[in-house]
C-alpha cells in the first residue's frame, strides 16, 4: 500500500491575526509539521481572526459576523488547527455562546466547532504523531496557558511531544497553570495589574534558570517575552511548535535575531 | 460598607504600590492553593461531591419556595422566630429593633458575609449597640476600621507585623510578645469577658437545612459558640440561597467547603443550632431569631447569573486569582471581592456602578476549576459584559477601537492589506533594533514590556510568495 492510498485528512491553518501579524515563523512551523503528519493543508484567505477582541468585550454581534466568515470559510475541511489554545478555544467552545438564537447557524457552527483543534493536541491526539530527529540543545521550561490547558486538556502532549526532542532538557515550571496576564485586550485595559501578573510570572521562569521559555499561546508568550526583554533577562521564547519543526533558531520573541 | 467599585482604578493605582499588601498577599495566598490542592488530591470522591454538590443546589434552587417555607416551619416548632426581609435596609431594621427590644447595650459578632452585605456592623452602631467582632480577623480589621478584603480571611490585606503593632496600639494589654500566639493570646484574653456579658449574639450560617430547621456555622476559632450561646438572644442573618434540603445534604458541603477555602479536611467547629434553650438545657439564648435575606437573591433566579447562588463562599476562586493576588480585595470596593463577588456586585447594585469588574479578568478559568460547586465565573463575567455592551456601556476608546477593528475583520482582503502595511510600519518604527520599547497607541503595552519587531512580511504576504501557497492557488 502507497501513501495515495490513503485518503489524507484535509487541514484548513488557521494562523490566527496575531501569528500572521507578529511571527509567521509559528504558522509555517505548523505547515511544515502538519504535512509531515500526513495531512493535506490549505490556509483558507478569507481568515483574519477568530473574534476573541469583540467576544470578550462583550460585543456578540460583531463576534457573531466574524463567526460566520470562520465557519463559511472552514467548513469544507476535515479539521481547522490552529496554532493557539485561546484561539482554538473560542471556536471550539465559545462560538456555540453566540448562535444560541440562530437555528440557521447552530448545526453548521457546532460542526466546525466539533473539528478544530489546538495544533499540538491535534498533531500528538489525531495524527498520533511524534517528530522525529528534532535537535534542540537547551533547558527549557513550559508555561500552561489557560485557554488551551483549561478548555481543551491540552498538557501531557506538548510535554510528551517535547520529550522526543534531542538535547532538550525540560525544568518544571512552579505556577506553571497560573495565567501570566495577558488576557487579550486585558493587557492593555489594565497595564498595571497585567504587570503585576507578568512580573510574578517571569520571576518564575528566572528561577527555574532554564534558557528557554516555551508555551502554546503567542499572546502569552509575547507578554512574558516582552516582560523578560523589558528587565534584560535573557531567556529565549519560543511557539513550542517552533522547536518541535526544528524551526527555533532567530534568538526568539523578542530576542536579539539570529 | 459604602461601595466604591466605581474607583476600582483608583483603588488599584494605589494597591500596586502598597508594599505591606503585596507581603500580605503573598504570604497566604500561595500557601492556601498549595494546601487546597493537597487536601482535594487525597480526596478521592472530591469529582463525585463536586458533582452532587452542584446538584443539590440546582435542585434546591429550582424548588425554593418548597424548601424555604420548610425550613420556616420547622424552625418556627423548634422556637425560631423567623423574619423575612426583602433588602438590607428591612433586615437592619428587624435585628436593631430586636436590639432594642431585648435592652441590648452589647452585641457580639460572628464574621458572615451576609451581615456585611447587609450593613449590619454599622446599623448597630447606629441604634447605639456596641458591636463587638469575635473572629480574630474580624477583630483586627474592627481595630483597624478596615472593611474586610476577603470573604473567609477578612485581614488578608494585613501582615502579622501589622497586626502585632495595631494590637500594641489598642488593646487594654498590649500582647507579650509580637510572636503570632502571642497576638492569637492577647486577642483572647481582649475578648474572653466580652463574650460573657454581651446581651445579643449576632451570627450568620453557612447553611440552612430545611428538614429540620437548624442552621450551621463553621468556624475555626470556636467563637460562634461563645457568640450564639452565652447570650439571652441569638439573632441568625442568612441569605435565602443557603439552604439545603436536609442533614445528608448538607454533609456533602461541610466535607468540600473548608477543603476548598483553607485546605483542611475539616473545620475545628461544626455547629448545629436548634433553637431557642429548653426546659432543663443548661444554657443557650432564651430568644433565637433568624432573618431571612432575599437582597437581589430572587431576581437572580431563573437568570444566567442564577449558577451564582450554589456559591458557598468558600473564597477559593479569589485565592487562584492573578488579578485578586494583585490588587487584593479592597480594590474591588464592595463586599464581595475577587471572581465570586466581580459578578456579585453587579448583581446587587447596578453594572453601572460596577462597570470594572467584570472586565478586570484575564478570563483565566482558573476561578471556574477550583469553585466546589462548578459556577462558571468566566463565562458569567463574559456575560456581563455583553449585558454592558448592549446597555452601551463600554468605554468610548474600546467602542472606536473595536468598531475599526470589526471593520477590516469582515473584510479579509483589506485585512490583509493593512496587516501587510502595519507590519511594515512596525518595522520602520523599530528602526532596525530587535525591540519596540516606545511606540504611539500602544502605550498599554510597551509601559511595561518590550513589543518584538515583526517578521518581514505577514505570514500571509510570506505564504502567498512561497511555493505553497502558489501551488494552493494553482
Amino acid at each position: 500500500m502507497n501513501s495515495a492510498d490513503i485518503q489524507k485528512p484535509r487541514v484548513g491553518l488557521f494562523v490566527t491575526c496575531l501569528v500572521d501579524a507578529m511571527r509567521p515563523n509559528i504558522g509555517f512551523a505548523c505547515l511544515k509539521l502538519l504535512e509531515e503528519a500526513g495531512c493535506e493543508v490549505e490556509v483558507p484567505q478569507a481568515q483574519t481572526c477568530c473574534g476573541q477582541p469583540a467576544f470578550n468585550s462583550g460585543d456578540d454581534a460583531t463576534t457573531r459576523a466574524i463567526a460566520k466568515q470562520i465557519i463559511e470559510n472552514f467548513e469544507p475541511y476535515d479539521y481547522v488547527v490552529v496554532p493557539s489554545g485561546s484561539c482554538a478555544s473560542m471556536i471550539r467552545t465559545h462560538y456555540r455562546d453566540v448562535f444560541t438564537d440562530q437555528p440557521d447557524w447552530i448545526e453548521r457552527q457546532a460542526a466546525l466547532s466539533a473539528k478544530t483543534w489546538e495544533v499540538v493536541s491535534f498533531l500528538s491526539d489525531v495524527m498520533q504523531y511524534q517528530p522525529d530527529g528534532i535537535h534542540y540543545e537547551g533547558v527549557v521550561t513550559y508555561h500552561d496557558s489557560c485557554s488551551g490547558l483549561r478548555d481543551l486538556g491540552v498538557h501531557d502532549q506538548p510535554r510528551n511531544m517535547l520529550a522526543g526532542v534531542e538535547g532538550l532538557r525540560m525544568t518544571p515550571l512552579k505556577d506553571n497553570d497560573a495565567c501570566c496576564g495577558f488576557g487579550g485586550t486585558f493587557c492593555v485595559k489594565y497595564p498595571d495589574i497585567s504587570d503585576a501578573i507578568v512580573s510574578a510570572k517571569t520571576q518564575n521562569i528566572v528561577a527555574t534558570g532554564a534558557d528557554t521559555l516555551l508555551a502554546g499561546d503567542l499572546g502569552c508568550l509575547m507578554n512574558m517575552a516582552g516582560k523578560l526583554s523589558r528587565d534584560g533577562h535573557k531567556v529565549k521564547t519560543y511557539h513550542t511548535i517552533e522547536v518541535l519543526a526544528g524551526m527555533a533558531n532567530d534568538g526568539g520573541i523578542c530576542g536579539d535575531g539570529e | 460598607m459604602i461601595q466604591t467599585s466605581d474607583r476600582f482604578r483608583d483603588h488599584v493605582a494605589r494597591a500596586l504600590t502598597d508594599n505591606d499588601l503585596k507581603i500580605a498577599l503573598t504570604r497566604t495566598t500561595g500557601l492556601l492553593q498549595s494546601r487546597r490542592r493537597q487536601v482535594i488530591d487525597e480526596y478521592g470522591e472530591y469529582a463525585e461531591a463536586r458533582r452532587r454538590a452542584t446538584a443539590i443546589k440546582d435542585h434546591t434552587l429550582r424548588h425554593l419556595d418548597h424548601y424555604l417555607e420548610m425550613f420556616e416551619a420547622n424552625a418556627t416548632a423548634n422556637g425560631a422566630i423567623v423574619h423575612w426581609a426583602k433588602t438590607p435596609a428591612e433586615a437592619r431594621r428587624i435585628v436593631s429593633d430586636i436590639c432594642t427590644a431585648a435592652g441590648a447595650k452589647t452585641a457580639t459578632r460572628v464574621k458572615s458575609m451576609l451581615g456585611e452585605e447587609i450593613g449590619i456592623g454599622d446599623a448597630l452602631t447606629d441604634a447605639g449597640v456596641e458591636r463587638i467582632e469575635t473572629d480574630l480577623a474580624e477583630h483586627i480589621i474592627q481595630l483597624a476600621g478596615d472593611p474586610p478584603s476577603h470573604i473567609v480571611m477578612p485581614a488578608m490585606h494585613k501582615t502579622h507585623e501589622q497586626v502585632a503593632s495595631l494590637f500594641d496600639d489598642k488593646h487594654t494589654i498590649a500582647p507579650d510578645s509580637h510572636d503570632i500566639p502571642d497576638l492569637v493570646g492577647s486577642a483572647r484574653r481582649e475578648l474572653r469577658q466580652r463574650f460573657l456579658s454581651a446581651d445579643v449574639g449576632i451570627s450568620g450560617a453557612n447553611f440552612l437545612i430545611a428538614e429540620t430547621g437548624a442552621i450551621v456555622t463553621v468556624t475555626n476559632e470556636g467563637n460562634s459558640e461563645l457568640t450564639c450561646t452565652p447570650p439571652k438572644v441569638h439573632i441568625v442573618t442568612a441569605g435565602i440561597e443557603k439552604i439545603v434540603p436536609g442533614m445528608a445534604h448538607a454533609s456533602v458541603f461541610l466535607r468540600l467547603l473548608s477543603r476548598a477555602a483553607i485546605g483542611a479536611e475539616i473545620t475545628q467547629y461544626t455547629t448545629f443550632y436548634n433553637g431557642p434553650k429548653r426546659p432543663g438545657d443548661a444554657d443557650g439564648p432564651e430568644a433565637y431569631h433568624i432573618v431571612l435575606v432575599d437582597n437581589h437573591r430572587t431576581e437572580m433566579l431563573g437568570s444566567d447569573l442564577q449558577p451564582m447562588l450554589r456559591c458557598i463562599r468558600c473564597g477559593a476562586c479569589m485565592n487562584h486569582c492573578p488579578v485578586y493576588a494583585a490588587v487584593g480585595g479592597h480594590a474591588y470596593g464592595a463586599v464581595y471581592p475577587g471572581p465570586m463577588g466581580s459578578v456579585l456586585t453587579p448583581a446587587l447594585s447596578s453594572l453601572e456602578a460596577a462597570k470594572d469588574l467584570p472586565n478586570a479578568c484575564t478570563l483565566n478559568g482558573r476561578c471556574k476549576e477550583v469553585c466546589p460547586v462548578n459556577i462558571p465565573l468566566p463565562d458569567m463575567l463574559r456575560n456581563l459584559r455583553a449585558r454592558q455592551w448592549d446597555a452601551k456601556l463600554a468605554s468610548p476608546l474600546t467602542k472606536v477601537a473595536l468598531a475599526g477593528w470589526g471593520f477590516m475583520a469582515r473584510r479579509p482582503k483589506l485585512y490583509h492589506l493593512v496587516t501587510g502595511l502595519g507590519v511594515h510600519g512596525l518595522r520602520v518604527w523599530a528602526f532596525g533594533r530587535n525591540r519596540i520599547r516606545r511606540m504611539p497607541f500602544a502605550g498599554g503595552w510597551v509601559k511595561h514590556r518590550d513589543l518584538p519587531r515583526p517578521e518581514k512580511g505577514s505570514f500571509m504576504q510570506q505564504y502567498n510568495a512561497s511555493e505553497h501557497g502558489i501551488r494552493s492557488r494553482r
